[in-house]
């Protein structure tokens, strides 16, 4: 036993290592001017979607439903939290503060939402689960499209299809949230990864996330021994809910405007590549994956047209390899080979 | 007959299975006229059966007799369509699966089913869920009560093991164990919900001799340690006349017989459903 909390310790440690090293050595690089101003643009993006993969990876990998709707969460928190630090703009002088505290807001918003749902969605299983979420996803983009939000002297005013609000419009319908300051920052992307690995991570190794993982292997036998499946399996999409919503939050307050069409179908979609190949239950994997993969498409610009091409030639191969029977087998074969080189030298 | 009645009658001796053990204690469970019908084919017909606080309990019959059914209708996996389950006194109208683990009847299946992916000691701590408790946030922050906890869990589960020296598999991932070693797992995990009434479906499936033998002594061992009642399916006659202190015989889903080991050999009624009927000429 103390053999096995111990690897579990050293697993989630080598997980924070790497997020902290990368974090360092981005840092150290931007310093140094040795960084791409398209990259540049991308760091926060990447600290975003590791995040909403990590988050995704609890409901999928680790509760084992297939939620579709995953950027359907990231818009709701993405839309609180830009009024929270729009309207706030004056109260709260210190940047970095306020957007902990949208952040706060856009998780309470996506948490509530993800209750709203799940509540319903999660009496369903599998292919109906996936398709639920899917259509919620779309609808709260589609009612997003049709919300407005004004200021006016610390007054918050909503309108739904209506735009003639008094003051200064924050959130403009199908033009979506206007005049944002952009506050996001590299290092705040940082702190939420740690934030949502500690949660997540501690979430698994916990009685409750003991709890998930059973109903996810034999839903029938946790129920025999007393399992709540309601109760977890909301426990699992809500959790996972907020840490969307503050990615989102991170995410809107990246740009001076965005659009409830930027947290597409697609997004839902790209989120999950991220987590299948980084493997399923496989947090360390969602964050190299989101990294990898987030980059990649920067990376690949020099092929220009071809380069979507290439990233999805590289998606299937990856998916290929991860997957099959016979690459396992040889996965296998090198990794016995070099543990028993390792002993071997060990002996000598 | 009001609630209160009830709980505290003394069993029938036609519906316990020995009922001269039982007298005057209330029986852990009381199944009455219990009866299911899946779109109009009654599984189970007119059900009765009592079961003492520490009573080893043998439901027998062939195959597609209602068995598993009827574990299945006490667990609440099925709504039964008449009758009622008493509990340790407590009626389980309405109850689900949950609350009837809850008030103290746990399981294994005919068809093993361990949470896989999860290490043998995480499935014996599921068992323990119930049992030794602290909320979400608590795991997350990892407050002293988790580090408390989780230390009490890991010693009640390595102990829960040793029953059937499991203890050096604590690590394995269940579902690359032996399918003997399956089986005595998914008994330490129904334990470990510290259950009134264990419910064995086919715990000797699969097993050779020398295996079933210890079985046998464990299941015996778990009864006198526990002090808790064993209900048990079971096709190997040898163990079932071996451990077990009063046996039902189910066929077609009505109980045909009851009574001790020795009634139930001699049985006519129940050599007809095993081997058929006597032809004329043999009598």
């Amino acid at each position: 036993m103390k053999k096995k909390r111990n690897s579990t310790f050293v697993n989630n440690l080598i997980t924070y290592l790497i997020v902290i090293v990368a974090f360092v050595a981005v840092t150290l690089l931007q310093n140094a001017g040795m960084i791409s101003r398209s990259l540049k643009g991308q760091l926060v993006p990447i600290c975003v979607y590791i995040v909403m993969a990590v988050s995704l990876n609890l409901v999928v990998g680790i509760s084992g439903e297939l939620s579709l709707g995953h950027a359907g969460f990231m818009s709701v928190g993405a839309f609180a939290g830009a009024i929270f630090c729009m309207a706030t703009k004056d109260g709260i002088a210190d940047p970095t503060v306020r957007l902990i505290l949208g952040m706060l807001a856009g998780g309470v918003f996506a948490g509530i939402m993800g209750v709203i749902v799940g509540v319903p969605v999660l009496r369903l299983q599998g292919d109906y689960l996936a398709i639920v979420t899917l259509a919620f996803g779309e609808i709260i983009r589609n009612v997003l499209n049709c919300v407005y939000v004004s200021t006016d002297a610390g007054q918050l005013y909503f309108g739904f299809n209506n735009p003639s609000l008094p003051g200064k419009l924050i959130v403009n319908g199908p033009q979506g949230a206007q005049g944002l300051s952009r506050i996001s920052t590299f290092t705040m992307g940082f702190c939420l990864i740690i934030f949502t690995l500690i949660v997540v991570l501690n979430l698994i190794n916990s009685r409750s996330g003991r709890a998930m993982m059973a109903l996810r292997d034999n839903r029938i036998a946790a129920e025999s021994v007393g399992i709540s499946v309601t109760k977890y399996k909301l426990m699992a999409f809500v959790t996972s809910a907020v840490l969307a919503g503050m990615a989102g939050t991170l995410f809107g307050m990246n740009f001076s405007t965005f659009t409830a069409s930027k947290f597409k179908f697609d997004t839902s979609i790209l989120v999950l590549v991220f987590v299948v190949l980084g493997g399923i239950g496989n947090i360390r994997g969602s964050v190299i994956a989101a990294a990898l993969l987030t980059i990649l498409p920067e990376l690949l610009r020099s092929f220009n047209d071809y380069r979507m091409l290439v990233y999805a030639v590289v998606l299937i191969v990856v998916m290929l390899a991860t997957n099959s029977e016979r690459s396992k087998q040889w996965l296998a074969v090198i990794k016995s080979r070099l543990s028993r080189e390792e002993k071997g030298e060990a002996e000598r | 007959m009001t609630e209160r009645e009830r709980t505290t009658m003394v069993p029938f001796p036609s519906d316990a299975i020995i009922p001269e053990r039982d007298l005057g204690t209330r029986p852990v469970l009381d199944a009455r006229h219990l009866g299911v019908e899946f779109g109009g084919l009654k599984a189970v017909d007119d059900f009765n059966m009592i079961i003492g606080r520490t009573e080893i309990a043998g439901l027998i019959g062939p195959n597609g007799a209602g068995k598993t059914t009827i574990f299945n209708l006490i667990t609440k996996v099925y709504q039964p369509t008449t009758g009622t389950i008493l509990i340790d006194g407590k009626d389980t109208a309405g109850m689900n699966t949950i609350q009837v683990n809850k008030a103290g009847i746990a399981r294994t299946f005919q068809n093993i089913r361990l949470f896989n992916k999860m290490s043998v000691e995480d499935n014996v701590k599921i068992g323990l869920h119930n049992r030794m408790r602290y909320g979400m946030g608590t795991g997350i922050l990892r407050l002293p009560n988790y580090w408390k906890k989780e230390k009490l869990m890991h010693e009640k589960a390595l102990e829960l093991l040793s029953i059937f020296d499991m203890q050096d598999l604590a690590d394995t991932t269940a579902g690359s164990l032996p399918y003997g070693a399956q089986r005595r797992l998914e008994i330490v995990r129904a334990l470990a919900t510290s259950p009134k009434l264990l419910l064995l479906d086919e715990p000797a499936a699969g097993m050779n001799p020398s295996e079933t033998a210890e079985l046998m002594e464990n299941i015996l061992k778990i009864r006198d340690t526990f002090q808790i009642a064993i209900m048990l399916i079971e096709h190997d006659m040898k163990l079932v006349m071996g451990i077990c202190e009063g046996i039902a015989v189910l066929n077609y889903g009505s109980i045909i017989a009851k009574g001790t080991p020795e009634q139930i050999q001699s049985n006519p009624a129940v050599i007809e459903a095993y081997l058929g009927k006597k032809k004329e000429a043999e009598v």
